[in-house]
């Protein structure tokens, strides 16, 4: 059995977790800056980390792709535009944990060579922007941040920087092109970011909870972190259980892990009631069933099953729950967050939604279902970004999935659900 | 005057204001490499000024950042944050993405809609609230979920969400979640938002509720991550 293995969780029932008298002396940090830059790069290769932030590229390989000794300057841009839906493990952490990210700055920007970071946070979150703003602050009055850190030499300016709703910004380089002061639109890659991002200087981008992890692999090893997780997904990851279930909420465990383990944790689909569909990694992440209650939440086992493992961000629906209604919803948010740079995604989702509103209502036709895949076909690996690609990832499992369910909306005209039992207080 | 007209005459701030602006818009320019990084702040800025980012507000960053005006409402109309015509003191959104419309903000938005008798993106007569249809908010562990002036309201019901507007329009003392004892106005919560500090951030918990629940389940079973080797 897999049990649950807090580290960034583990001080947030803490009163004073978000200062740094609560959070401890930047140990850590203390010790990555009396090693080689190199030797912290190796040790994060070493550890397995992988992106946390939903692709799940190695982190230390990331690092390693600056280039050294180039003459520009670097920067690490924390991405923390948390806003897939379904995402949920960035806010909390930084909400109660920010100094592992602050932690998790200084020794990244001290690997890669950077002498200027960003921590790009979504703005609708008001109250985590204070904490981290906070946190930075004492960073720097205790000469955590500033110039010669710990007496090294290495100087390090931190910006914390409030984007304005735009779930686009999430994408690495629209995140860029947001923080440069432009209209977040990604950019074409190559050149990637590690050669030419923030005004064109190497840079590199990280997820929150991967940058929060990285204290803890220079404080207890590689191998430690290494020793949990699963053969190519090392290590632990906040898995973030959300909808129908009894006790929703953030619970860090190795990847690996499954849900029916996560489920049991969580004392089950809430009562009376049973699993009908779930996404392992937030709503661009292709549908399960309870066919997948087994999988070891991986990244290659969860793609080997025709999903993603993602943000880990696990929405639980249960039989009450009409995924037409479901789809329809998320395929709205994509096409209201179309950044409408390119054309098969800001007119494919547009499409989608119009056709999926037909469906819903009971005014569609098989035939519609087909279009909807069709669209779907054209927007995926033909879109400027990740954005089209998430957006078809409910509509081709959904369509698989629950073809039935699709059909019986049109014999019927409507819906065939009522939505209140789906609701929180509809549970009676 | 209003703001379709103050857009066709190009208003710009009176002196004194203007100077209060310039001096924080200096201070935050100055942390960036670029200046033109300081741009999405500064149209924060203006818009803890005015409720909203008015013709005033987009001339000022222009000016500040030398950039053309066109060049500036350009990126402020990509963002949904930026409004175009005045928000409410306090700005309430529902969040109406899958997870959370499912668990009843569905209700809760049709209620609170035909409650206060406006809808999306807009405000009471009173100028008190406006509501707004909000995209995932990064809290589904508390769904459903509302937020207001970009503090976190959980697990709330078309009744809590009555009362709580109800209550902002009385002028109670209305407390968020998790956030700080008391709410700020939109405008003041703007200015935290181009980043200015408000000292209020060692107000409200570590975490609660959700948050905290594999943590509880782990102490329960004395689960721990490895030992270092």
């Amino acid at each position: 059995m897999t049990t649950l293995t807090p580290v960034l969780t583990v001080n947030w029932d803490q009163p004073d977790s978000f200062t740094l008298d609560g959070y401890g002396d930047y140990a850590a940090a203390r010790k990555a800056l009396t090693m080689d830059p190199d030797a912290v790069i190796q040790a994060v290769k070493d550890s397995g980390l992988r992106g946390r932030g939903g692709a799940g590229f190695p982190t230390g390989m990331k690092w390693g792709f600056i280039p050294q000794g180039d003459g520009k300057p670097h920067y690490l841009v924390v991405n923390a535009d948390e806003s897939e839906p379904g995402t949920c493990k960035d806010i909390p952490l930084m909400m109660a944990n920010p100094h592992s990210l602050v932690e998790g700055v200084i020794i990244t920007s001290y690997a890669i060579r950077a002498s200027h970071a960003f921590i790009y946070v979504r703005g609708e979150v008001l109250h985590v922007i204070r904490r981290l703003r906070a946190a930075v602050a004492e960073a720097y009055e205790r000469g955590l941040l500033g110039k010669d850190i710990f007496g090294s030499g290495f100087d390090l300016e931190l910006v914390v920087h409030s984007g304005a709703g735009a779930y686009i910004c999430g994408e690495e380089t629209a995140l860029l092109d947001s923080l440069e002061g432009y209209r977040g639109q990604p950019r074409l890659k190559p050149p990637f970011p590690a050669v030419a991002g923030l005004y064109a200087s190497p840079t590199v981008v990280n997820n929150v909870e991967s940058v929060a992890s990285v204290p803890s692999i220079i404080t207890n090893g590689a191998e430690w972190f290494a020793s949990m997780g699963t053969e190519k997904s090392k290590g632990f990851g906040i898995f973030s259980l959300s909808g129908h279930v009894t006790r929703p909420g953030q619970y860090e465990a190795p990847l690996g892990i499954t849900l029916r383990e996560l489920l049991d944790m969580a004392g089950g689909i809430r009562a009376g009631h049973r699993l009908k569909f779930w996404t392992p990694g937030g709503s661009s992440t292709p549908i399960f069933t309870d066919e997948h209650l087994d999988v070891p939440l991986d990244f290659e086992s969860v793609g080997a099953k025709g999903s993603m493992l993602g943000t880990r961000a696990l929405q639980i629906f249960d039989e009450t729950t009409c995924v037409v209604r479901a789809v329809l919803r998320w395929t709205e948010f994509y096409a209201h967050e179309s950044c409408g740079k390119c054309t098969p995604c800001r007119e494919g989702t547009y499409w989608l939604k119009q056709v999926l509103k037909r469906l819903e209502k009971g005014q569609g036709s098989e035939e519609d279902l087909t279009t909807i895949t069709d669209i779907a076909d054209n927007i995926l690996g033909r879109s400027f970004c990740a954005l089209g690609d998430g957006a078809t990832s409910p509509i081709h499992s959904s369509v698989k999935l629950f073809r039935d369910e699709y059909l019986k909306h049109f014999e019927i005209g409507g819906c065939p659900f009522d939505h209140a039992p789906s609701t929180v207080w509809g549970t009676a | 005057m209003s703001h379709e007209e103050d857009a066709v005459v190009g208003a710009t701030y009176p002196p004194e204001v203007r100077e209060r602006l310039e001096r924080d818009a200096k201070e935050i320019i100055g942390r960036y490499p670029k200046p033109r990084s300081a741009l999405l702040p500064l149209l924060h800025l203006v818009q803890s000024e005015d409720g909203y980012v008015s013709d005033a507000g987009h001339e000022f960053c222009a000016e500040m950042l030398g950039l053309s005006k066109a060049e500036v409402v350009g990126v402020s109309t990509f963002y949904t944050m930026y409004k175009r015509r005045p928000m409410g003191e306090y700005h309430v959104g529902v969040c109406i993405n899958t997870l959370c419309a499912v668990m009843g903000g569905d209700q809760i938005w049709d209620e609170l809609s035909e409650h206060t008798g406006v809808g999306h993106d807009e405000t009471t007569p009173d100028g008190k609230v406006s509501l707004e249809r909000l995209e995932c908010n990064a809290a589904c562990d508390f769904a459903p979920v509302m937020m207001v002036n970009w503090e976190f309201f959980d697990n709330q019901t078309p009744d809590s969400a009555k009362q709580l507007v109800d209550d902002l329009r009385d002028g109670k003392n209305v407390a968020p979640t998790r956030g700080p004892k008391k709410l700020c106005t939109f405008k003041e919560a703007s200015r935290v938002l181009a980043g200015l500090s408000d000292d209020l951030a060692g107000e409200g918990p570590s975490a609660a509720g959700a948050s905290l629940e594999g943590l509880k389940v782990a102490k329960a079973n004395g689960w721990k991550a490895p030992e270092a080797p």
